[in-house]
């Protein structure tokens, strides 16, 4: 089976990234009542920081992506997942901003995470890793701002699990966000995408490599659960449009179906290969916690259950942004944060992007998007009186 | 434009700009200049249907307005959006349940009530979450138009109009006294209203009169909000 990849001993929990990287030894109140020390945050910075400390924007990251938003990345060599976005006269200006973007808690590049060793038993966290949350992430994230000596906070932008962060900052820390940018988000995770995160589990605790999410101490990887896991959660995040586009019925290095079980088409060779490649960057703990996380998100329940009193009072400017063909994150779900900021009386913009590129859209040239985005940040960083550095 | 020849006779001039370039100013729809003069500085406003944000850029930058808007199509939202102003992409049928009673200082609906499946609710919103309410809209009352239907006994097309029946957008026109009768039957005031000619310029006509109805192109009405502190 082509989707059979050996463990990448690259990935070991001893590894050092490339980046920055600060120890905390406070502990983090989670919500799931442990309070968890010491923890270690890896992240990226681009930019300069001004003299008022007023230009910061915190990016932060979807699901399966990583604190290289703009470098290659360390094991798979290929562009940061936000290439496109950020640089110099860029939509996120590295001439204008100071970008910082974070592994999350739980994560795999760095960032401490179920694969990390337990200090206390000495071997790796596995399945008594603490379940974390949305708001942990962000409150992991805040202490690391308090480190870098940032009160406030130009902009929070990030899509999908990254806008969970960004409404989750905005609801936990108004005063300390300027502008919250949500990209393909929600303010809870549906039943189907639930649904479809059991799958990726199931998946992966199927697998005999898992042993019972201690696989490290055993040596073993399970890769196939892992690739599984990825090849379903890949489907989610593309349109119908978009693989009819891109592959049609096309047949793989062939003229005829082979009456087999091979990968005939060219959308089952593409899967597998999103598959193989995933499991040499992503660990199989952090994919349990992190889509646990995106579970257990639920922004009104966390605030009373009104997601407009969630923002009451909020004088951050939001600017939310969601794509016709994403079904993962559909319109429908921004509408409802859009409608919740209206009764909130808070500042908002809100546009649908056409596109067939589904979930995905953010990460790619969306024209639009990015000519949204660009006139939102201007618009914004004249409010906050941020000019260029040159 | 499915016009005939003659079209021209029936020129909305006033509200024939629909494309002007957000943020100039000196080139506002003379609609919305007379709308702007209505707006004190610094009120809290809200533009349904800002096309391109013309009025808000506008009002932003002569009035010190904290302006928000909602617009249908996506082009005049990433135009809006793309230079700074507050706007979500939606309409008037839908999206103006969620804000409070009394939300903002005045609220804007020009040349939009004609293109809304529930003119009535949305009369009543306006009231309901703004402190005043403006509405512009074209008057089918108006004599060119009746004389049009008169004489040729097609729908009228004009640039103010500018579709045929089978496309139109505007799918409740009325004329200045069926707004009257509406505004009465559901009880909402009208503090004030001006009518203006085909070039834009007001007359100074009772629009319970039928000299207004008649001679009007476009009617603008200010309405008193319902909500009672």
């Amino acid at each position: 089976m082509s989707i059979l990849v050996a463990p990448d001993p690259r990935l070991r929990s001893d590894q050092s990234w490339p980046g920055s990287r600060l120890s905390f030894e406070e502990p983090l109140h989670l919500d799931c009542g442990i309070a968890f020390a010491p923890f270690t945050i890896a992240y990226q910075t681009y930019g300069k920081l001004n003299a008022d400390r007023t230009n910061a924007i915190l990016i932060c990251h979807a699901l399966t992506g990583d604190q290289y938003a703009a470098d290659p990345h360390p094991i798979t060599g290929k562009p940061g997942w936000w290439e496109t976005m950020i640089g110099p006269d860029q939509v996120l200006d590295t001439e204008r901003y100071f970008l910082i973007c974070a592994n999350v808690l739980g994560g795999c590049m760095g960032t401490t995470g179920p694969q990390d060793v337990n200090p206390t038993t000495g071997e790796s966290w596995g399945l008594s890793f603490p379940v974390i949350t949305i708001r942990d992430m962000v409150q992991a994230q805040q202490r690391l701002l308090d480190r870098l000596g940032i009160d406030s906070l130009f902009c929070v932008i990030g899509g999908s699990m990254g806008a969970m962060q960004v409404l989750e900052w905005a609801a936990s820390y108004p005063e300390r966000v300027f502008a919250a940018v949500p990209l393909a988000g929600a303010a809870r995770h549906s039943a189907q995408n639930i649904a479809f995160h059991e799958v990726g589990r199931q998946a992966i605790m199927a697998d005999p490599d898992w042993c019972g999410g201690r696989y490290s101490g055993f040596g073993r990887k399970p890769v196939r659960g892992l690739a599984v896991a990825r090849m379903a959660a890949h489907i989610t995040y593309l349109s119908e449009a978009a693989l009819h586009r891109k592959f049609g019925r096309n047949l793989q290095d062939r003229r005829k179906v082979t009456y087999g079980f091979d990968a005939d088409f060219q959308v089952e060779s593409y899967l597998r290969h999103q598959g193989s490649t995933f499991v040499d960057r992503f660990d199989a703990n952090s994919y349990l916690y992190i889509t646990r996380a995106m579970d257990y998100f639920d922004l009104a329940a966390e605030h009373g259950g009104s997601l407009s009193h969630v923002f009451k009072g909020s004088r951050s400017r939001f600017c939310i942004i969601s794509f016709t063909s994403d079904w993962l994150f559909p319109t429908s779900e921004s509408r409802e944060i859009v409608h919740a900021l209206n009764a909130a009386a808070a500042n908002v913009s809100f546009v649908e992007i056409a596109t067939d590129n589904g979930h995905d859209a953010f990460l790619l040239h969306e024209p639009e998007l990015f000519e949204t985005l660009n006139g939102f940040l201007n618009g914004c960083a004249e409010h906050r009186g941020l000019s260029r550095h040159r | 434009m499915a016009a005939s020849g003659d079209s021209a006779a029936l020129d909305f001039s006033a509200a024939a700009q629909a494309a002007v370039p957000s943020g100039a100013g000196s080139d506002l729809r003379q609609d919305l200049r007379l709308i702007a003069e209505m707006i004190d500085p610094g009120s809290r406003v809200l533009d349904i249907g800002c096309g391109d944000g013309a009025l808000l850029a506008y009002l932003a930058r002569h009035k010190s307005v904290d302006g928000r808007g909602i617009e249908l199509s996506q082009s005049g939202v990433n135009a809006c959006v793309g230079h700074g102003l507050p706007v979500i992409q939606g309409d008037a049928d839908r999206d103006l349940e969620a804000y409070p009673a009394a939300a903002f200082d005045v609220v804007v609906l020009s040349q939009t009530l004609q293109a809304t499946r529930r003119p009535r609710q949305v009369v009543e919103e306006l009231v309901r979450i703004g402190r005043r309410a403006i509405v512009s809209f074209p008057n089918f009352g108006f004599w060119r138009i009746r004389l049009r239907l008169l004489l040729t006994g097609r729908m009228p097309v004009s640039h103010c109009l500018a579709y045929p029946w089978y496309e139109t957008p505007n799918i409740h026109l009325c004329t200045i006294r069926d707004f009257v009768a509406l505004c009465d039957e559901i009880g909402v005031r009208i503090d004030r209203s001006v009518t203006l000619d085909r070039h834009g310029q007001p007359y100074s006509l009772d629009p319970r009169g039928g000299l207004a109805n008649l001679l009007a192109e476009q009617g603008i009405f200010v309405l008193g909000g319902s909500f009672a502190p």
